[in-house]
């Protein structure tokens, strides 16, 4: 890839006096920045590019063909939901009309950007079958964290009755049940909230394993704030006893987190409310078909039952009273957090969390534009077969591939099945290999070596928007890379070899790391 | 201003049969695909996919959501939403955190790219050059401009990054009781940091403001106190005023407590850079690089650090490194950092970042260079002290922070109901400014306590307008804002 | 397959100690090593920090992996290696020649509660 002139860093192609931009001379120097006490001022010039406009444009263009996205190719990635990205949306989300909206705007002059973020979260309530919405999360791991502080804010503001001294109340619940075969992301989030991990066992079969759940309710159920859980789980399989957890866990009190990086394959069959969980986050970048981005911008919004609305972080969009006199009632509000809670008291370590905000403004707004124009198209006909065609694709799948692909559970999976590497493991050849193989095909890797319950992990996950001409291509390859691994173990082990570049020294870039273009040139 | 004839609650568009029967164009499944696919996995219905969810918990009625919509209605149904008197373009004097500068074409143009656009977090080296040689950039940029050795490959937004940084602070200090933030710092970003210090269970302390700046003999008075993990600023403040940090550095690391600055990174072509000003970590809010406003999103946050945090610096970072063909390459890397390896002992729980608004910074500063955004500080400087004169002479407002030197925001105290002001700047097609819920001690303004500032809110009482200008606002528009603001008030005292 | 070297002291969480007088050398076994793959980076304390029996004291990070370290016995830190700074490889390389930090024991009766190497060899079965 660095045979290319275009393909050489930005700052390789500089050349001091080029310039790649145009702005007005018409305007009023009376001020220069030179007025500014030298103090204040940076003594250098910032080392940036110095670039034509042709030169930025070919550069650019020439790194996007080192890239592989949705739209080059069947992207299998579990756990991502790597959807189509509707183009219709893309141009929705770049409206003119939605960029120049300044956020401290008055609501009355912008209704209609309103309108998006009040009727998206209204929807969202109706799929997930929960009451009410923040949007503001920017990602999945932002609305996980988010969801906890909603939680602990919770507790907070409950009074622990009979005997208890004034004032106190269940905010010293601080553990967090979280299955060992969960997402990295949900310890991690518990543990910026401040509240402990307790994890809770798996069976062999991949599922919580509720007599330890029991057990552990037994011994701290009035310490446990929550449980988060993930269904399907990250194995792509349904917890056939999700009820009688959920019913567990509150009648010790806590509250009931749902993952919704795999909410996919419910859409149309089942919604996480009915199942008994109070507050999750919906990962728009998944299921509502918003782009990846290369790793964001993402959007997380954040859902809750009723009675935990009052939790829900600032700023709202609200529509205070309805108004009879017209279709859809009174004019949007915006609501900012109050100003006696939370904002001038510092420090506020230790008093309750209410009056949240984790966000300047109203978070990924564009990504909500996007979102939101997605459920405008599927429609309630269509969202209904969301999750049922991304679990047939992940069915078929399976039974396509268990006779070359270790199985670990059998049975029905949901919209990702995991494989454990090679049925025939003496070659040496590992998921890693397959992997890389699968690029030589043209395809995205799989996500490999997660869930960590198997050694071998190679999880699996097609969207409803993938033909059946497309999985049986790819079916037909994972194939011949079974064959490969008997016939020519190396070439295997070898791969990739039609990739812009081999496989990575990762040792050397963590052992001494170059992370800037400045360092590289010391070096 | 005047109600508008034709509002908006969105009437959507209905007519029968839309998407032409049964097929749909995101679902590529013919009834034979199905057949087929159905028998492979000895299944009889996909419904029947489900038969391990309980019964209980089956969802059984319709979804109550619009049908669905053709594309032409759908785009209908947008040209409503955005009509101007649903959604109005005003002329932008407003700052706060979110700033109207030019975004050239190219670099919305090459983001659209689906290779960019459409891709996953670069975990395939091999197929993810393009993302990760663009992060290399990045990050190459960001602590070029910052005046620091090490940038992440970008975070949520200026707030998390803030609040990430107050945790950093917290989880590097052993013996530290508390971190000290500015009043300063835009509020909206203190509660958020105030949050994140909340449930994570850190202490916080507000130093206070003295006309408008970090008051130094409050903070030196904490300082000599010890147990400092970290103390946080930001520059260019809130109010816009540039402020002096020299020697902040030092007594903060006598303490081994680190020093964060909150900056705005346009402005740093021109200013002391948080390097310079012996920063450990530097955040920000990466939106007034070129990033459309979009009601507030997404903008992009950026962190960086000295060399020896960068073992504790949340997110995701990208390293140069060698292919097995001997080639340069890019791949993400310390990642024993993060969350998919440490779980709960991670530096954060950030995994997904801001990576495609990272691609939008890195384009744009390719096509600014060094003099473009030179040239974008100094236009932007000019137009905001060219209007603060102006509208100082109309002897309608006076300073709301005497003597402080500022970039392109300002304050100043307005003589008369501000509300009826700005409504009558919204009506002439104006976002005259933000209006400063209260001010700290020191100024000329009712001292009240400090809110997030907002266009709604309990505010009245408040004079103080905060005004932004940016290399977007003519000459033109200066004069007509300022001609806007006298007959206001040349009517408001006929009145 | 992993050395297991005797007249040490081993923790269930891989960390050895070599008794030498009144101080304790603590290090990974080789078996620890082995299961990290590459070391990239050694994370240790300062010199005079103390360091408890069963909490951490630092981590030792691969490429793909992070594992803290847990102190095997209490004391005070009194040096640490500073070659794995530049080469975090030498654990490697050589597990037991290269401790990571040298203690003063503050607690010599913490010993019977660690593994002599036989027992360890079992754990690691």
């Amino acid at each position: 890839m660095n045979r290319t002139l275009y393909g050489n860093l930005i700052f390789e192609l500089s050349k001091k006096g080029r310039k790649g931009y145009s702005l007005p001379q018409d305007y009023d120097r009376t001020h220069t920045t030179a007025e500014l006490p030298e103090a204040l001022r940076r003594k250098e010039a910032a080392r940036l590019p110095e670039c034509d406009e042709l030169t930025v444009v070919r550069h650019y263009t020439n790194l996007s063909h080192n890239n592989f996205g949705v739209n080059d190719g069947f992207y299998p990635l579990g756990s991502c939901t790597m959807k189509y990205n509707p183009v219709i949306n893309e141009e929705i989300a770049a409206m003119k009309a939605f960029a120049g909206l300044h956020p401290l705007q008055p609501a009355e002059t912008c209704q209609g950007a309103l309108e998006v973020y009040y009727n998206l979260q209204q929807s969202l309530a109706e799929l997930a079958g929960l009451s009410e919405f923040t949007l503001n999360p920017c990602a999945g791991a932002h609305g996980e964290l988010t969801g906890l502080m909603v939680i602990r804010a919770y507790h907070e503001s409950v009074t622990v009755p009979e005997g208890s001294p004034e004032g106190s109340h269940e905010g010293s619940r601080t553990k967090v049940l979280i299955p060992d075969s969960a997402h990295g992301t949900n310890p991690a989030s518990a543990a910026v909230c401040g509240l402990e991990v307790v994890e809770v066992k798996s069976l062999a079969d991949g599922t919580v394993d509720v007599d330890h759940l029991r057990q552990l309710l037994d011994e701290m159920g009035d310490q446990v704030a929550a449980m988060m859980m993930t269904n399907p789980n990250t194995l792509g399989i349904f917890e056939p006893r999700v009820l009688e957890i959920t019913e567990m866990v509150h009648k010790a009190g806590g509250l009931m987190y749902y993952d919704g990086a795999n909410l996919n394959a419910l859409l149309g069959e089942c919604r996480p409310g009915d199942m008994g969980f109070d507050v999750m986050h919906i990962n728009l970048h998944k299921t509502f078909s918003t782009p990846h981005g290369g790793g964001g911008p993402g959007s997380g919004p954040v859902g809750v039952r009723k009675g935990l609305e009052q939790f829900l972080p600032y700023p709202r969009v609200t529509r205070p009273t309805p108004d009879p006199s017209r279709q859809g009632g009174a004019e949007l509000r915006i609501v900012t957090a109050p100003a006696n809670e939370r904002s001038e008291a510092l420090p506020l370590t230790g008093e309750r969390g209410e009056g949240l905000s984790i966000g300047s403004f109203f978070g990924n707004y564009g990504v909500m534009l996007k979102a939101y124009a997605y459920i405008l198209s599927l429609g309630r006909e269509n969202v209904k077969m969301v999750g049922p065609l991304a679990t047939l694709n992940a069915n078929y799948i399976k039974e396509s591939l268990k006779d070359d692909y270790l199985l670990p559970i059998e049975g029905l999976c949901k919209h990702e099945v995991v494989f454990d590497g090679l049925v025939d493991k003496s070659t040496g050849v590992t998921t890693m290999d397959v992997a890389k193989r699968l690029l030589d095909y043209g395809y995205h890797a799989p996500t490999i070596y997660f869930p960590l319950l198997f050694h071998e992990s190679l999880m699996i996950e097609p969207t409803e928007n993938e033909s059946k001409e497309t999985i049986d291509a790819f079916i037909d390859v994972m194939h011949r890379i079974a064959a490969e691994a008997k016939s020519d173990p190396e070439l295997v082990k070898s791969a990739p070899h039609n990739t812009p570049i081999g496989r990575v020294d990762d040792v050397l870039a963590a052992k001494q790391p170059v992370t800037t273009y400045w360092k590289s040139i010391e070096a | 201003m005047s109600t508008p004839s034709q509002k908006l609650s969105t009437p959507l568009p209905t007519r029968e049969g839309q998407g032409g029967g049964s097929a749909f164009k995101y679902f590529p499944h013919t009834e034979e695909d199905l057949q087929e696919m159905l028998k492979a996995t000895g299944v009889k219905s996909v419904h029947d996919l489900f038969a391990d969810v309980p019964e209980a918990a089956r969802f059984k009625r319709e979804y109550n959501l619009p049908d669905a919509l053709s594309e032409t209605d759908l785009r209908l149904f947008f040209e409503q939403l955005t009509h101007p008197l649903n959604a109005q373009q005003l002329i932008c004097f407003a700052g706060a955190g979110c700033y109207d500068h030019y975004a050239p074409s190219v670099v919305q143009n090459i983001i659209e790219r689906s290779e960019f656009l459409t891709s996953y977090t670069p975990y395939q080296a091999e197929i993810s050059q393009g993302t990760l040689h663009y992060i290399f950039e990045y990050q190459s940029m960001i602590a070029e401009l910052t005046g620091m050795d090490i940038s992440n490959a970008s975070m949520y937004d200026g707030a998390t990054a803030t609040a990430e940084a107050m945790m950093m602070a917290w989880g590097n200090a052993k013996k530290a009781t508390r971190v000290l933030i500015s009043e300063t710092l835009d509020p909206k970003v203190r509660r958020v940091v105030d949050t994140y210090a909340h449930f994570h269970g850190v202490p916080l302390q507000l130093i206070p403001a003295k006309n408008g700046t970090l008051d130094r003999e409050a903070l030196d008075k904490e300082l000599a106190e010890g147990g400092v993990a970290g103390v946080i600023v930001q520059q260019p403040n809130y109010y816009g005023i540039v402020e002096d940090y020299t020697g902040i550095a030092d007594a903060v690391h006598e303490q081994k407590g680190i020093f964060v600055v909150n900056a705005n990174p346009s402005d740093l072509a021109i200013l002391k850079t948080p390097g310079e000003w012996g920063a450990d970590v530097a955040v920000g809010e990466g939106q007034s690089l070129g990033i459309p406003m979009t009601f507030g999103g997404p903008g992009v946050g950026f962190m960086a650090c000295t060399e020896k945090l960068m073992r504790k610096l949340p997110g995701r970072i990208v390293g140069q490194t060698l292919d097995n063909r001997g080639q340069r390459a890019f791949v993400l890397t310390l990642q024993a950092r993060e969350q998919h390896i440490r779980r709960q002992k991670a530096t954060s729980n950030i995994c997904s970042n801001q990576s495609l608004m990272a691609l939008y910074v890195t384009i744009y500063l390719s096509i600014m260079g060094k003099e473009g955004l030179r040239e974008v500080a100094e236009m932007s400087y000019a137009g905001a002290h060219s209007l603060r004169d102006k509208l100082l002479a109309t002897g309608k407002f006076k300073d709301t922070f005497p003597g402080q030197p500022f970039f392109n925001e300002f304050c100043l105290d307005y003589d008369g109901d501000l509300d009826a002001l700005l409504t009558e700047a919204t009506e002439c097609g104006y976002l005259a400014g933000v209006k400063v819920d209260t001010v700290p001690e020191g100024s000329s303004s009712v001292k009240r306590p400090v809110g997030p500032s907002a266009p709604e809110g309990p505010s009245e009482g408040s004079h103080t307008l905060m005004l932004a200008v940016t290399e977007q606002r003519t000459p033109e528009e200066i004069d007509e804002l300022v001609e806007i603001i006298k007959e206001h008030k040349e009517e408001e005292a006929r009145a | 397959m992993a050395n297991f070297e005797s007249g040490l002291y081993y923790s269930e969480s891989h960390e050895y100690v070599r008794v030498e007088g009144e101080y304790g050398y603590i290090g990974i076994s080789d078996y620890a090593q082995h299961a990290l793959g590459n070391v990239v980076y050694v994370d240790m304390p300062e010199v005079d920090d103390e360091v408890t029996a069963g909490e951490e004291f630092g981590a030792v990070e691969s490429v793909k992996a992070a594992s803290d370290l847990i102190a095997p016995v209490s004391g005070t830190v009194v040096e640490i290696n500073e070659s794995l700074d530049d080469e975090p490889e030498l654990l490697n390389k050589d597990a037991f020649a290269n401790w990571i930090i040298k203690v003063q024991l503050s607690d010599p009766s913490e010993l019977d509660n660690l593994m002599d190497v036989e027992a360890y060899k079992k754990h690691c079965e």
